[in-house]
C-alpha cells in the first residue's frame, strides 16, 4: 500500500465565538447560550427557569439583557452567544424589563419569607434584593392556593410557585418519569400531579433543589432551620457506589439535610432520595466517646497515650486480621493494609447490597446495588471482598474489626482470635470481649477520600465534630502503626494520602491539591 | 359575498362566492364549479413553478401577520432528506373573526384543494389542517370533504392519478385560542400542552416533530387555487393597493351594526363605504364610536380613523391600527369602552398559556385593574399601573399574546381616556387610602 491511515483520535475541536458581555471579553464554543457565556465571563445574568441540567424553557423571562444591534431584548438562556456580540447586562431597558419581571412575580406571591423554609437561598430574594421593586402597585386581594402534599418528600407551596416548570421538566426528561405538569391556564396554573401519581420517583427529591423559590419544600427538613444558620460542607454521598458529590448541611453540630454538589463526572446535580434522607445515623447518640482498655471483666475508660500503646503491645509481632467497614476513607484502609501486611495478616470486608435505581437521563448515573462508599477503594488497597466478614481469621490471630458491621457474627468465630481490638464509630454487643477500644470519628467528622465504583478519587471535608475524645481514624492507625515501629503518625489527612500515593501505584501522583473538587480516576481505572 | 346577505355591488366574490350555496358542499357539486382545476394545474407544474407564481401574484398571509405566502413557501428546502409538514390553521379563535369558518362550512372542498396544493409546493406529503373543537360544523364538514378527496382518488398515493403523495389528516383542536399561535399549534397537534415554542428555531428549519413546517392560514390557502387557475397577474390586477398588498380579502363584520356578515372586497376599498354602504351603517338612530379592524389584538380606531382607512396592509397601519384577521368589530355610541376594553382584557388573561411570566401575571392584573375601573373603583394611578404594565408586556414574551392583551389597553386609554376618567371620577363608597405603603 502507498498511503497508510493515520488513526484519528483527536476529538473535532468546537468552533469557538468570542463576544463582550458587560465589557468583559469571553471566548466560547459555538452554541453556547449567553448566560452560560456569562457565567464564564464572571457575570451572573439573573434568570429562573434556566437550568445547566435541564432543557431550555425561556419562560420566566428574568435573563433578558440588551444584545446590541438586535431589535427587542433577548432572553439570555435561549440565545446563542454570536462573534462580535456586544451584550449589555445593565442597561435600563433591560434593568427596566427584568423589574418588571420581578413586579408580576412578586404581585400573588405571599411575601411569607420570615416563615419560608428557602429564605436566605432563595432566588426570587436575591434578584428581587439586587434589582426589584421597592414596592408593589397591586391594589387588589391576591390569588390563594392551598399548600398540596406531592407525595415522598415533596411538599407543594402553590403560593409561591413562580411556575418556572424546573420540576416539571427534570420530571419529564431526567427522571423520566412524567408526574408533574402544568395544569390550567393563565394566572390560574399551577403545577399539578397526574392522575394517580405521586413523587415517589427515587430520585423526585431533586425537584426541591431545583426550585429556585419556596414553592417545593422537603418535608424532612421543613421548619427544622433557617438557611443561614446551616454550615455547608463538601462530601461524597457513602449511601452506595456511586459516589456522588454532596454537600453536608449542619446547624449546631447536628446534620440538618444533605443536597447534592454539582459534578458533571459523576452525579451531574442530582442525588437519589435514599442517599439524601439516610443522615440520622451520623448524629446517633450511641456513640463510643473514649478510648477503652480491658481491667479484668470490664473496659475501663482510659487515655489515648494508655490505649494506643495497650493496643500495640497486643499486635506486635502477631499476625492480625482487619475486618474493615467499605465506608472507611482510602486513608484510612491504606494505614489498616499496612497493619494487617506487617505481620502477614490478612483482611476483609462485606457490603450490603440493595436494588439499583437509575436515573434515565443522566448517563452512568445510578443508586448502585453495593451501597457503600468504598468497597472499590477497599478491594483496591488488598482487603478481600466475601459474604462473611471473618472469612480468613485464622486461629489465633488478632482480630482489629474496623468499623465493619457485625451483625451475622458468632461468638464461636470470634473465639478464634487471640484479641479483639475494636477501632469504631460504636461498640456493638457482640464485640464487648474487646481488649482495647479505639473510638473514631465517622465520615461526617473528618477528612479523606473515597474510591467510587468508576476508580474517581473524590475528597470529602469534615461537616462536624467528632463525640467525645473520637479521633479521625487515619489518626488513630497512623498512631497505632507509629506506637508498633511501623509507620509514622499523621496529624493531616493530606499526609496521610501522600503515603498512599507514594506506595500504592494506582493512587500515583495524586495529591489533595490535584483531586480538587471533582475526583480524579485512579490509574487504570474505568471511564 | 356578504353571507348571510345578499352580494352587494361593491364586493369581489372570489372565496366568498359559493358561502350559502347548499350545492357546492358536495364533491360534485364543488367539481361543477370549477373545483380541483387548480390542483390539477398545480401538479401538472414544478414544485418551485408553483412557489413562483405565488410569489407573483403577492399573496400575504391572511391570519393576521401578513407574511408572503410564495416567500413562506420558498423556505422550505427540497430534497433535504426529511419530512415536510404543511399545517392549516383553522384554529379561527380570534374574538370577531369568522371567514374562516364560513369557508369551511361552505366551501370545504376548496380549503382540501389548496391545503393539497400547499402540500405539493413545499414537498410535503402530510398536511394538518388543525380545527378549532368548537367549530362542530365545519369540522363535520371538512372530514366529509377529505373523506370524499380519498374516495375520489384525489388525495393519497396517487393524487389524481399522478402517482404524487398527498395526505390531509383533520386534528381537532380543544378550545385553547393560544393553539392559533403557530408553534403552539404545533405542539399540540404532537400532543402536548399548547405552549408556544421558543424561535428560533423556526417552523421551517423544526415543526412538526421537528421537521421543517409551513403553517398558513385557512383563507390564504383557499385563495392559491384560484391564483394557480386564473394567474398572478389576474390576481394582482384586481386589487386596488397592488403590489405591496394583492387579491381580495374577506372581513367578518360583527358588533352595532346593521348587516353584520363576512364581506369579501378587494385589498384597498374604502373603509368607510365599507361600513356605512356594504355593512348597511350603524343601527337607526346610533352612531358609530369605535371600530377594531383586525380582531381583538389590534389597535381600536376612531371613527375619524377609521374614516381615512384604505382597506389593506398598509392602509391600516397608517390609520394606527392593522389589518389583522379582518375581524371587524364595531361600537356604537351607547357603548361603553371601558367595558369592552375590560372584556378583552378578561379574555387574554384567559387564555394566557402561563409560561411567560409578563402574560400570565400581567394579562390577570390588567384584567382586575379594568374591571375594578369599570366598576367605578378605579384610582387615577391606575391608568399610569396600566401603561406600565402594559409596556412590560410588550415585545418581552415567548409569543404575541402578552402584547395583544397590551394593544386593546393602551389604544383605548389613549383614544377614549375621557369614559376612563368619567368613570375613575364618580365617587365610591370605597375612598382609596395609602393602605398600600
Amino acid at each position: 500500500m502507498a498511503t497508510t491511515a493515520v488513526p484519528t483520535t483527536a476529538v473535532a475541536q468546537p468552533k469557538m465565538v468570542s463576544l463582550t458581555i458587560e465589557g468583559r471579553t469571553v471566548s466560547v464554543p459555538e452554541g453556547t447560550s449567553i448566560l452560560e457565556a456569562g457565567k464564564r465571563a464572571g457575570v451572573l445574568i439573573p434568570h429562573y427557569c434556566y437550568h445547566p441540567g435541564l432543557s431550555i424553557a425561556g419562560n420566566c423571562r428574568m435573563c433578558l439583557v440588551d444584545v446590541e444591534k438586535a431589535p427587542k431584548l433577548a432572553p439570555a438562556c435561549a440565545t446563542a452567544a454570536a462573534e462580535g456580540q456586544n451584550v449589555h447586562i445593565y442597561t435600563e431597558k433591560a434593568l427596566e424589563a427584568r423589574k418588571g419581571v420581578l413586579e408580576m412575580l412578586l404581585i400573588n406571591h405571599p411575601l411569607d419569607c420570615p416563615i419560608c423554609d428557602k429564605s436566605g437561598e432563595c432566588e426570587l430574594q436575591d434578584f428581587t434584593y439586587q434589582e426589584g421593586p421597592g414596592e408593589s402597585r397591586l391594589r387588589d386581594p391576591k390569588r390563594f392556593h392551598p399548600v398540596e402534599d406531592f407525595g415522598g418528600d415533596v411538599l407543594y407551596t402553590t403560593n409561591r410557585c413562580i411556575l418556572c416548570t424546573r420540576c416539571v421538566r427534570f420530571m419529564d426528561e431526567i427522571a423520566q418519569d412524567t408526574v408533574l405538569n402544568v395544569e390550567e391556564r393563565g394566572d390560574r396554573a399551577v403545577i399539578g400531579k397526574f392522575e394517580g401519581k405521586d413523587l415517589t420517583n427515587p430520585w423526585a427529591g431533586n425537584v426541591i433543589d431545583l426550585c429556585p423559590v419556596g414553592a417545593l419544600l422537603s418535608k424532612d427538613s421543613l421548619n427544622k432551620a433557617r438557611s443561614w444558620e446551616l454550615d455547608h460542607a463538601p462530601s461524597i454521598c457513602p449511601g452506595c457506589s456511586q459516589g456522588c458529590n454532596i454537600s453536608i448541611d449542619t446547624r449546631d453540630n447536628t446534620v440538618v439535610r444533605l443536597r447534592p454538589r454539582p459534578n458533571e463526572e459523576v452525579n451531574a446535580y442530582f442525588m437519589c432520595d435514599t442517599g439524601r434522607l439516610d443522615y440520622r445515623w451520623i448524629d446517633r447518640q450511641d456513640r463510643v466517646e473514649v478510648p477503652l482498655v480491658r481491667r479484668g471483666e470490664s473496659l475501663a475508660a482510659v487515655d489515648w497515650d494508655v490505649a494506643i500503646p495497650a493496643a500495640a503491645s497486643l499486635l506486635d509481632g502477631k499476625r492480625a486480621f482487619v475486618a474493615a467497614s467499605p465506608n472507611l476513607s482510602n486513608e484510612t484502609l491504606f494505614l489498616l493494609s499496612r497493619l494487617m501486611r506487617s505481620n502477614g495478616g490478612n483482611g476483609g470486608f462485606t457490603v450490603h447490597t440493595g436494588p439499583e435505581a437509575p436515573l434515565p437521563g443522566v448517563k452512568d448515573l445510578s443508586l448502585r446495588a453495593d451501597r457503600a462508599a468504598n468497597g472499590d477503594g477497599a478491594a483496591l488497597l488488598g482487603f478481600k471482598r466475601s459474604g462473611a466478614l471473618l472469612d480468613g481469621l485464622s486461629a489465633g490471630d488478632v482480630l482489629v474489626v474496623a468499623d465493619a458491621d457485625v451483625s451475622g457474627v458468632t461468638a464461636e468465630q470470634l473465639a478464634l482470635a487471640s484479641a479483639i481490638i475494636v477501632i469504631g464509630t460504636t461498640l456493638p454487643e457482640t464485640l464487648r470481649t474487646a481488649m482495647v477500644v479505639l473510638p473514631i470519628a465517622n465520615y461526617a467528622e473528618e477528612d479523606g477520600t473515597f474510591t467510587n465504583l468508576r476508580g474517581r478519587v473524590q475528597r470529602f471535608a469534615q461537616a462536624k465534630a467528632a463525640p467525645g475524645m473520637a479521633r479521625p481514624s487515619w489518626w488513630v492507625v497512623g498512631d497505632l502503626l507509629a506506637a508498633l515501629g511501623k509507620g509514622e503518625a499523621y496529624y493531616l489527612a493530606s499526609e496521610a494520602f501522600s503515603a498512599l500515593a507514594s506506595e500504592v501505584p494506582a493512587f500515583a501522583g495524586m495529591t489533595y491539591d490535584g483531586l480538587g473538587m471533582r475526583g480524579l480516576v485512579v490509574v487504570g481505572g474505568a471511564q | 359575498m356578504g353571507y348571510p346577505h345578499p352580494s352587494h355591488a361593491g364586493e369581489t366574490p372570489i372565496l366568498s362566492k359559493y358561502f350559502g350555496d347548499q350545492d357546492g358542499i358536495g364533491l360534485e357539486g364543488w367539481r361543477k364549479r370549477g373545483g380541483y382545476d387548480g390542483l390539477l394545474k398545480a401538479l401538472s407544474m414544478t414544485p418551485g413553478e408553483i412557489v413562483d407564481v405565488v410569489k407573483a401574484s403577492g399573496l400575504r398571509g391572511r391570519g393576521g401577520a401578513g407574511f408572503p405566502t410564495g416567500i413562506k413557501w420558498s423556505f422550505m428546502k427540497p430534497g433535504d432528506g426529511k419530512p415536510h409538514y404543511l399545517c392549516c390553521n383553522a384554529d379561527e379563535s380570534e374574538p370577531g373573526t369568522f371567514k374562516d369558518r364560513e369557508i369551511m362550512r361552505w366551501t370545504p372542498h376548496a380549503l382540501v384543494e389548496g391545503c393539497a396544493i400547499g402540500a405539493y409546493a413545499i414537498g410535503a406529503e402530510m398536511a394538518y389542517i388543525y380545527i378549532r373543537g368548537e367549530f362542530t360544523e365545519p369540522l363535520i364538514r371538512m372530514g366529509q370533504a377529505v373523506r370524499e378527496a380519498y374516495d375520489a382518488g384525489i388525495l393519497g398515493t396517487n393524487a389524481m392519478g399522478t402517482g404524487k403523495r398527498i395526505d390531509i389528516v383533520i386534528h381537532k383542536g380543544a378550545g385553547a385560542y393560544i393553539c392559533g399561535e403557530e408553534t403552539a399549534m404545533m405542539n399540540s397537534i404532537e400532543g402536548r400542552r399548547g405552549n408556544p415554542r421558543i424561535k428560533p428555531p423556526f417552523p421551517a428549519v423544526s415543526g412538526v416533530f421537528a421537521q421543517p413546517t409551513t403553517i398558513n392560514n385557512v383563507e390564504t390557502l383557499a385563495a392559491v387555487p384560484h391564483i394557480i387557475v386564473r394567474g398572478a397577474d389576474w390576481y394582482k390586477g384586481m386589487s386596488l393597493s397592488s403590489p405591496k398588498s394583492t387579491g381580495s380579502k374577506l372581513f367578518s363584520v360583527c358588533g352595532n351594526i346593521a348587516k353584520p356578515g363576512n364581506y369579501e372586497v378587494t385589498m384597498g376599498f374604502s373603509f368607510k363605504d365599507f361600513l356605512y354602504d356594504l355593512c348597511g351603517g350603524p343601527l337607526p338612530g346610533r352612531k358609530f364610536k369605535a371600530v377594531i379592524p383586525g380582531g381583538i389584538s389590534v389597535p381600536i380606531q376612531t371613527m375619524e380613523e377609521a374614516e381615512a382607512t384604505k382597506m389593506d396592509y398598509e392602509g391600516f397601519v397608517e390609520q394606527g391600527s392593522m389589518l389583522g384577521s379582518g375581524g371587524v368589530i364595531v361600537f356604537d355610541d351607547q357603548q361603553n369602552m371601558v367595558k369592552q376594553i375590560a372584556r378583552a382584557a378578561r379574555f387574554f388573561a384567559h387564555e394566557s398559556c402561563a409560561q411567560c411570566t409578563q402574560c400570565r401575571e400581567g394579562t390577570a392584573w390588567t384584567t382586575k385593574i379594568m374591571e375594578r375601573i369599570r366598576d367605578g373603583e378605579g384610582t387615577a394611578e391606575d391608568l399610569d399601573t396600566l401603561f406600565s404594565i402594559a409596556d412590560n408586556m410588550t415585545g418581552t414574551t415567548i409569543c404575541v399574546l402578552s402584547d395583544s392583551c397590551a394593544v386593546p389597553v393602551v389604544s383605548g386609554i389613549n383614544k377614549f381616556r375621557s369614559e376612563f376618567e368619567a368613570l375613575i371620577k364618580k365617587p365610591t363608597f370605597h375612598p382609596v387610602t395609602a393602605a398600600v405603603a
